[in-house]
């Protein structure tokens, strides 16, 4: 009796303790919910505050997203999708190559390859960002997508990842698909890629994500207001006058409904798939 | 000889690898090389504009280690302490707790944990710049208020300026690493428990003695990845100072690079910034695979 009251005790303990932390989480996203209700003069002079006050609360920021100063935002969402649906396809379909590749036959040089792959993911871009951004300016692709996509579109970390998947892979697939003729491309698109599917799952998320919220090489190459993405457009709103509060608060909190939805529908995929970043095994 | 027809390509098992390869090859060499060359042969020019650079030795390194410079790399040394510090406990603790048999609503929990994960930071610092405003009626100014401490103004001072990039970022980051702490948990065998139990092993001393060593090699990976994320931030830096910053406050390495190069367009001196940079994150990487013997884990 007394153990059970006990362990009941922990139970219902516990369930608080997570209770506070799901409110300390979610708290920052619920409030900009709220102050994108607001007018922005009052959330400059008020800062974000506690008081939830129906009168002073509307639609107006989002209505500005769609007419006038704001309508620039339509292009930021379009140039978002547009950046990372390419970059995603792009990088999945290139990067699995390489990693099937490497995993699936032996041939001179394999170890080297595999060796810069590794390399390659332990430096951090930021390091690249001059030289790239001058050799972006002479190919002629600054300020375009494919300037944000074409340098970073094969993902070392995918081909990592792929490479660890095929290797779990039975290579009698592969000499069956010889026994009836197919090509070494064939065994790829026809055999393999369709056993891949898990992989591309998980890779899919998480090179999106990267995607969708990249900052520091957009900011880079995107020059002109109608091509940023959405993290640059907001950040080019942020001013310490407080005069694009509205827009900003809106653009936000329009950014990340889609993300949520699309993850409460698959959480599973989402969670295994953005932490798959890390080396496993 | 191999045949050279085009059927004999695809069906060809010495060419294919090298194809399948390729575009790793050539991104390498044109994204990756080619610019690295570039950036080291940069940061011993001096470049204006895009096409005109003379050399001028190591003048560009001479001139970066300014107090500039050493304020950049103190702030991201603290911030990655400081993140660290919470990055690695907390998670730990969230997923010791969701792992135990006595929680009730685990999925629940773990997935409302993890969605600060979805967001950019961009995105979340600006509700994070609204929650920290200056203004007494701020939301964070109004509760300490309460409590009879004055009004900050959060981005005016080093100490705080640090404590809400450290925030931001254990906001997003803490979920992504429970996960981990979570997969790592699931693999240790329950028996081991149940054994230290019989021999009358409190929770803390299980938790010490068989918990934190099974989840080594997983607090070395989010350590890693801490370490060089710290050391490459910019994002938690720009949302909170995107115009300027009074007294370096919240500059850190790749912010000054960014300043140097497309601010003030000294792409030389931005460089040899850059440079140091990979040497700083190639010494700590080395450092830990060396402490760590993680080499011994690649072979295969």
């Amino acid at each position: 009796m007394n153990t059970k009251l006990k362990k009941k005790l922990l139970t219902v303990s516990m369930i608080i303790f997570f209770l506070i932390v799901c409110f300390i989480v979610l708290f920052p996203l619920y409030y900009m919910f709220m102050a994108s209700f607001k007018s922005s003069k009052e959330l400059f002079r008020n800062g974000m505050d506690f008081r939830i006050i129906p009168s002073l609360m509307s639609l107006d920021n989002y209505k500005l997203l769609f007419s006038g100063k704001g309508s620039v935002y339509m292009f930021w969402y379009r140039n978002s999708l547009g950046i990372t649906v390419l970059h995603t396809v792009l990088s999945l379909f290139l990067s699995s190559l390489v990693g099937y590749g490497l995993a699936a036959y032996s041939f001179k040089g394999r170890n080297v390859i595999f060796t810069l792959v590794l390399f390659v993911m332990m430096i951090p871009l930021e390091i690249l960002m001059l030289p790239l951004y001058k050799l972006i300016v002479k190919m002629g692709i600054i300020n375009t997508y494919a300037g944000v996509i074409l340098p970073f579109v094969v993902s070392p970390m995918a081909i990592f990842f792929f490479r660890q998947y095929v290797t779990g892979i039975s290579k009698d697939f592969m000499d069956a698909g010889r026994i009836d003729g197919c090509s070494e491309f064939g065994i790829f698109f026809r055999i393999m890629a369709p056993l891949m599917q898990p992989a591309f799952g998980a890779m899919g998320i998480l090179l999106a994500m990267q995607s969708w919220n990249s900052f520091i090489w957009p900011l880079i190459v995107l020059r002109t207001n109608t091509m940023f993405t959405i993290p640059i457009g907001l950040a080019s709103l942020m001013s310490p006058y407080g005069n694009n509060y509205d827009m900003l608060i809106a653009g936000a909190v329009l950014a990340i409904i889609p993300v949520i939805l699309l993850f409460l529908f698959n959480q599973k995929a989402f969670i295994s798939g953005l932490s798959t970043g890390g080396v496993k095994g | 000889m191999a045949n050279f027809s085009f059927k004999g390509f695809l069906y060809s098992q010495k060419v294919a690898p090298y194809l399948f390869v390729s575009p790793f090859v050539l991104t390498f060499l044109i994204f990756f090389l080619y610019p690295t060359a570039s950036t080291i042969t940069m940061s011993f020019q001096e470049v204006q504009g895009l096409t005109s650079t003379k050399f001028i030795g190591l003048d560009n390194y001479r001139r970066m280690f300014d107090e500039h410079f050493f304020n950049a790399l103190k702030t991201n040394t603290i911030y990655t302490l400081l993140s660290l510090m919470l990055l690695i406990p907390v998670p730990i603790l969230f997923a010791v707790f969701l792992n135990s048999k006595w929680i009730k609503g685990r999925t629940l929990f773990k997935s409302v944990i993890f969605i600060p994960a979805l967001t950019s930071v961009i995105v979340a610092g600006v509700s994070f710049r609204l929650m920290f405003g200056e203004a007494d009626t701020a939301l964070i100014n109004s509760v300490i208020g309460k409590l009879g401490i004055s009004p900050q103004n959060w981005i005016l001072n080093y100490g705080t300026g640090m404590m809400l990039m450290v925030i931001l970022n254990t906001w997003r980051v803490a979920g992504i690493n429970m996960v981990y702490y979570l997969a790592g948990l699931q693999s240790i065998p329950e028996e081991l428990y149940e054994s230290a139990e019989m021999d009358g092993a409190n929770g803390f001393t299980r938790f010490y003695w068989i918990t934190l060593p099974l989840l080594k090699p997983i607090i070395i990976y989010t350590l890693t990845i801490g370490i060089f994320e710290g050391y490459r931030m910019f994002g938690e830096s720009y949302v909170f100072w995107n115009e300027g910053m009074p007294g370096d406050i919240g500059l850190t390495i790749v912010r000054f690079i960014y300043q140097q190069a497309f601010q003030r367009n000294d792409m030389g001196m931005g460089s040899a910034i850059g440079i140091t940079l990979l040497l700083i994150v190639l010494t700590v990487n080395m450092v830990q695979l060396k402490l760590f013997g993680l080499f011994k884990k690649e072979e295969d």
